[in-house]
Order: C-alpha cells, then sequence, then structure tokens
C-alpha cells in the first residue's frame, strides 16, 4: 500500500469526515464564481435610463414567463457579428437588472427577442400571438388566444409591485398605488404587448457622455 | 437471540415501481412536446397543452421524477448491501417515497397551468420546493443513518457519489430557489439579471453533475462490478475520479453563458473548468467499462450489461462533447441550436436512462425474490428499441443544430446575412417529425420493460416474497480498503 494511503483510508472510513470533505469540494465553485457578482450587484446602482418595469408592463413580462416563452426565445444578443446583425446591438447586463428571473433563455427555436420592441407595430404584435401562422405560414409558434380572454387584476399586480420593492427594486408608493388604474379593462394580450413592445427601448441604458464626442 | 436482520426491500420495490411508471409519464409527454414542435397545432387550442406549458413537465417528469425514483430506490438497495445493514429509520424512509412522489404529483400538476417560477429545470413553485426540500433532508438522514450504522467500516465508493448527490443536490436546490412569494402561486427570485443567470446555471449545470451524473455513477459503481461478476478494475482511480469530479463540476456552470453580458472572466473560468472535467469524466467511464475485461461474454448473453456497457460509452461520449461544446468558438456555434438538445439527450437517453435500466434490469429479479427477468427477449427487444431510437434522436438533432448554427452567421459576399430567420426553421421541420419518430420507440422500449417488470413482480404483487436476511460479516480489525459489492 503505497505511503500516504492511510489518510484516504481515515477518510474513507469515517462518515463525518467524508460529508464534510465532500461540501466544502462542491462548495468551492459557487463560492468563487457567483460571490463576487453577487457583491457586485449590490454595490452597483443600475446605470441612468434603466427602471423597474411600469405596471402593465411588469403583468405582460409575468403573462411571457408564466407561458414558458423563454424556453424557445432568448433575449440575450450575444457579442457576434452575426447576431448583431440581425438582433441588433449586444445586450449588457444593465438591460436585465430588474428581471426576476432573468430571461436570456438557453434556446432559440424562434428569433431572440431582447431587442424586438418597435420592430413590428402593436396591432401585428397582437394579432400574430393570437395566431402565428396567419402571418408565417411555416411558423411552429403556439397560438395564445386565451391571452385576449383574461383580464388582470389590479390588486395582484400591486401586491407584486409591493414584493418586488422587498427586494430592492425602486418602486414608489404612487407606483403601487396608480398599479390598479394602470392595468384596468386591459387583457393578459395587452399587457404581453407593452412588455414585447418595451424589449430593448424601454430599458436601453443612457448613452455615456464621453470625451471624444 | 436476537430476531434475524432483514433487508428492507419493500421500499425498493416501491421506487422500483415509481420509476417504471414516471419513466413512460415523463417519456410519453417528452414525446407530444415532440410532435407539438413538427406540427404545432397537436396542442388542440388547449392552454395546458401547449408546448411551453408542457416542456417542464417532460423535463421534470423524466429528470426528478423517473430519475429521482430510480436513484432513491438504488440508493437504499446499495447502501444496505454495501454496509451489511437494515436501512435506518423505516417510517422516515416510507415517508421520503410518499413525500417525494407526492412532490413529483405536485409539481407537474401545477406547471402546465402557469404555476411556475420558469427557472430551467427548477419550475416548480415555493411551496413545492419547501416541501421537495423536506423530504430531501429526510432522504440524507435515512441515507446517512444507515452508513452510521453499517457493519464493514470501510464506505463502499457508490455511497461516496451517492452522499455527494445528497449532500450538493440539497445545496444546490435550496440556494437557487430562494424566493420572496407574492402569493400561493406565484415568488420573484432574490436574484435578478446576470446575477440570477449565474446562480440559475451553477443549479443547471450541477443539477446535471450532480442529480444526472454523482448519482449515476453511485449505481454505476454498484451494479456494474456485480453484473460483470468482477471487482471494480481500479479502487484507487475511482477515490481521485471522485474528488476531482465534484470539485472541478461545481466551477464549469458559466460554460453555458458564453459571449453573453456576464463578466468574461466568469466566462473563461468557466470554460477551463469544462475542459478539465473531461478527465474524471473519461476516468469513471474507463474504470467502468475496464471493469468488464474477462467478462466481455456477457454482451452476447445478458442484456443488462449490454445496457451497461453502451451507457458508459454514451457517458464518455456525451461528456467528451460537453467539453467541446464549452469551448467558445465551438459554443458559438453550438449554443441556442438543436445540438444543445442533442448533447443533453445523448447524455440523457445514452448514459442515464441506459444504466438506470442496466440497474433495474439487474436489481429487479434480486428485489422481487426472482431468479431472473420474466422475458429476456423482452429486455433484448427493450435494448435495440432504445438503442436504435438514440441514436436517430442524437444524429436528427446534430444535424438539425449544425444546419442552424450555420444558416444563422452565413453571410453573403457584401456582408449581409444570407437567411432570413424562418428559413432555418423549415429546414430542419423534417428532421423534428425524425426526432419524434426516435422519441415513439423510446417510449415504446418504456413500455415493454414496465410489461417485464409487472410480470416479474407476480410474486411481490401476491405478497410471496420472504425477506433476504442480513449477512453478518465476521469482525475484521484490519479491512483491506477493497470490498467486493455484497452478493446476496
Amino acid at each position: 500500500m503505497a505511503r500516504g494511503y492511510k489518510y484516504f483510508e481515515a477518510i474513507e472510513k469515517n462518515a463525518v469526515l467524508l460529508g464534510v470533505l465532500t461540501l466544502v469540494m462542491v462548495s468551492l465553485g459557487g463560492l468563487s464564481e457567483i460571490t463576487p457578482l453577487f457583491v457586485e450587484a449590490h454595490s452597483v446602482s443600475p446605470p441612468p435610463g434603466v427602471k423597474p418595469y411600469d405596471a402593465l408592463r411588469l403583468a405582460g413580462k409575468d403573462v411571457y414567463v408564466r407561458e414558458g416563452c423563454y424556453l424557445c426565445h432568448s433575449q440575450m444578443i450575444r457579442a457576434l457579428r452575426a447576431e448583431t446583425q440581425r438582433y441588433g446591438n449586444a445586450s449588457s447586463a444593465a438591460e436585465s437588472v430588474y428581471d426576476r428571473p432573468f430571461q436570456w433563455g438557453s434556446k432559440r427555436t424562434g428569433p431572440d427577442l431582447a431587442r424586438v420592441g418597435g420592430k413590428y407595430s402593436d396591432e401585428w404584435q397582437r394579432l400574430h400571438l393570437l395566431d402565428p401562422r396567419a402571418f408565417v405560414a411555416e411558423s411552429n409558434m403556439p397560438a395564445y388566444p386565451w391571452l385576449a380572454q383574461a383580464g388582470l387584476d389590479g390588486d395582484d399586480i400591486a401586491a407584486r409591485m409591493r414584493t418586488l420593492r422587498k427586494l430592492g427594486d425602486p418602486y414608489t408608493d404612487a407606483d403601487i398605488e396608480g398599479a390598479a388604474k394602470a392595468v384596468a379593462d386591459k387583457t393578459e394580450l395587452d399587457a404581453l404587448v407593452a412588455y414585447l413592445q418595451g424589449l430593448g427601448v424601454a430599458n436601453e441604458p443612457l448613452p455615456a457622455k464621453g470625451p471624444t464626442q | 437471540m436476537r430476531p434475524q436482520e432483514t433487508y428492507n426491500d419493500q421500499i425498493v420495490r416501491l421506487f422500483l415501481l415509481a420509476a417504471a411508471v414516471w419513466g413512460i409519464v415523463g417519456m410519453a409527454i417528452g414525446v407530444y412536446a415532440a410532435a407539438e414542435m413538427a406540427w404545432p397545432w397537436f396542442n388542440l387550442g388547449l392552454p395546458w397543452l401547449t408546448f411551453s406549458r408542457i416542456r417542464p413537465d417532460h423535463t421534470f417528469g423524466v429528470i426528478f421524477a423517473f430519475g429521482g425514483s430510480a436513484l432513491m430506490g438504488t440508493c437504499y438497495y446499495v447502501v444496505q448491501r454495501t454496509g451489511h445493514t437494515r436501512l435506518a429509520f423505516t417510517a422516515l424512509a416510507n415517508f421520503t417515497f410518499w413525500g417525494w412522489q407526492l412532490g413529483c404529483v405536485l409539481a407537474m400538476a401545477t406547471m402546465p397551468f402557469g404555476i411556475t417560477q420558469s427557472k430551467e429545470y427548477a419550475e416548480p413553485e415555493w411551496f413545492i420546493d419547501v416541501a421537495v426540500a423536506v423530504v430531501w433532508v429526510c432522504f440524507g438522514v435515512v441515507f446517512f443513518g444507515t452508513i452510521a450504522r453499517r457493519r464493514i467500516r470501510h464506505i463502499y465508493v457508490a455511497n461516496w457519489y451517492y452522499g455527494a448527490f445528497i449532500i450538493a443536490v440539497g445545496l444546490l436546490h435550496i440556494v437557487n430557489n430562494i424566493a420572496l412569494p407574492v402569493s400561493l402561486t406565484k415568488s420573484y427570485p432574490v436574484y435578478s439579471g446576470a446575477v440570477d443567470a449565474m446562480v440559475q446555471w451553477w443549479y443547471g449545470h450541477n443539477a446535471v453533475a450532480f442529480f444526472l451524473t454523482a448519482g449515476f455513477l453511485g449505481m454505476m459503481y454498484y451494479f456494474v462490478p456485480r453484473q460483470a461478476q468482477q471487482p471494480l478494475w481500479s479502487y484507487r482511480f475511482s477515490i481521485v475520479n471522485f474528488w476531482a469530479l465534484i470539485s472541478v463540476y461545481m466551477w464549469a456552470g458559466p460554460h453555458h453563458l458564453l459571449y453573453t453580458a456576464l463578466p468574461d472572466w466568469v466566462q473563461s473560468v468557466g470554460m477551463a473548468f469544462s475542459l478539465i472535467l473531461l478527465m474524471p469524466s473519461w476516468g469513471s467511464a474507463a474504470n467502468g467499462l475496464l471493469t468488464f475485461n474477462g467478462s466481455w461474454h456477457l454482451l452476447k448473453t445478458d442484456p443488462a450489461a449490454k445496457f451497461m456497457v453502451l451507457s458508459l460509452v454514451f457517458y464518455a461520449a456525451a461528456t467528451f462533447e460537453g467539453s467541446m461544446m464549452a469551448i467558445k468558438t465551438v459554443n458559438s456555434l453550438s449554443h441556442y441550436t438543436e445540438w444543445t438538445i442533442a448533447h443533453v439527450h445523448s447524455g440523457a437517453l445514452g448514459w442515464v436512462a441506459m444504466i438506470t435500466i442496466g440497474s433495474l434490469y439487474a436489481m429487479a429479479p434480486r428485489a422481487l425474490g426472482q431468479p431472473a427477468m420474466h422475458s429476456r427477449p423482452a429486455m433484448e427487444l427493450h435494448f435495440w428499441l432504445h438503442t436504435i431510437g438514440v441514436l436517430l434522436y442524437v444524429l436528427s438533432m446534430w444535424t438539425a443544430g449544425v444546419t442552424q448554427g450555420l444558416m444563422w452567421r452565413a453571410t453573403g459576399p457584401d456582408g449581409s446575412l444570407t437567411y432570413p430567420f424562418i428559413d432555418s426553421l423549415i429546414a430542419i421541420k423534417g428532421l423534428y417529425a425524425v426526432r419524434w419518430f426516435a422519441g415513439v420507440l423510446i417510449l415504446c422500449g418504456m413500455i415493454v420493460m414496465a410489461w417485464n417488470l409487472w410480470h416479474t413482480a407476480a410474486a411481490a404483487r401476491a405478497r410471496l416474497i420472504k425477506p433476504i436476511p442480513v449477512p453478518i460479516p465476521e469482525p475484521e480489525p484490519h479491512q483491506v480498503p477493497m470490498p467486493l459489492p455484497a452478493y446476496t
């Protein structure tokens, strides 16, 4: 038996030692990679121009999240030429600081949506969500007709904004009190369209003022 | 004289049944979702049957319901045999079974109705997460409680993997799911944006590492030597691979976020560790395969051994592919495409499902008090249905993924993009149909297995099984660290 094996043997015969060492070994990676990001995120304030979602767009984002749109659409334009050419400027971390959960996605069965806002009219977005194949015959996107029938609950949206404020998103009392009015008479479809039309438009950081300009 | 101690195989049989049922349910949902990709009208206009709503049901169903039940069942079987002791805390062990099944049913019943956190592979809402965490802690108590009362001092390597799987999955599950509830059915994660992305893929990647790899390696390290009738090729090698695998895997998550807005240094660290990861992965695969040295003739006669050998080949192939896909240049082509789907399924259907099926075929007759499975031809049929299905699946999605990747980046002489997005979908639509057919083959194989298990369990259903007594070893002050898996 090789020299030094007795140390291994001690671990292999002691369940507590084995368990504790396992816990230490599996913790290192996460601690090293997540902690710096976490500290950074809490010490840097979002750049000017990036604001939390207003009531209607928040409702729309939550519909997007609930329906699972992220399973087929990314919201992350990678810093690669073919991507910026197709979808617009590469995405920055600042644009998603109010996304809980993040919507970067992992798969593109359909195109990236990070900068889809304003590319199509509201009416196009609305009809396309109700029947995608009316516009793009070969599309395999599901139709979402039920969104047009579902109304929004203003109190629920206000409760969501209060929860987000507890997590640190800077909503004012006026934002929360105005939520019910902002979503009154709106459907989930209206909210989702408002959310999509804001993507890449409403959360854009203001251009930096550099000395070269 | 004390009453003779017997193995608790009742709990193993329950998990075996659950694994067979969830395997069919989870894969059937996958086949349905695959049909919707090819023919979108398949959702019949129903919200809860729409692709984006049922995809989490497929992933949760196969990973946590099927894989989880198989892992917990085999874990309870292995920890008793390798420790020569009865499972600790019988009532608590029964609770882990019913608790886990309840968690799975709750998750699968809520997600299609929009009650979801929408974090990939962690979709169930907060109240299910809490329940799952409680069950998981109890699972750990039963497992480590059994380790504590073992009669063999040396802890066999399979148990290290099961132990690491329990510890790490508990850690990942809790950290990733920290959220503030708005109501019973809606919560927001405490992390947002880039931090949430990092936490999510630390979780997502290591759910693969510890749920789909470490746990199943535990299964492999017991059932492969058992089925090959050989000692492990190298026990020392298994130690090296264990520590390397569990420590390196945890660093590799950022390879899911290359070229994104995640800070560049994290991406580079993730890529580097993903390449290093190839070594312990291939080490484990080699250790398993070389254990068959001297027993290769079993491939002619034993379908369970065939499943095990092929699973190790797929494990080596999928981990090689994974390390290559973590290279930035390759990832720029493969990311967001069906190539990822091909990679996941060569790991999930090739490695995870095959080692599970092989182990179930090895364990079921023993746990069910039979000399062998009810039908060997049915096992052969399952093997070929599964193998052909996986190859067809992986080849079709590789082709689709590379096609997408190349079409998305193709530019003409003037530098403009050659194809509109929809062209890349039209190009691969036929392959979606092939993938669906491959899924049907695999699902049929699972149904054959369920039929076979049902007949093997005839004696169990008639309550005719006698519990197996625990062999009590002579006390040995100086154990050599190479105990064979116990024969029953």
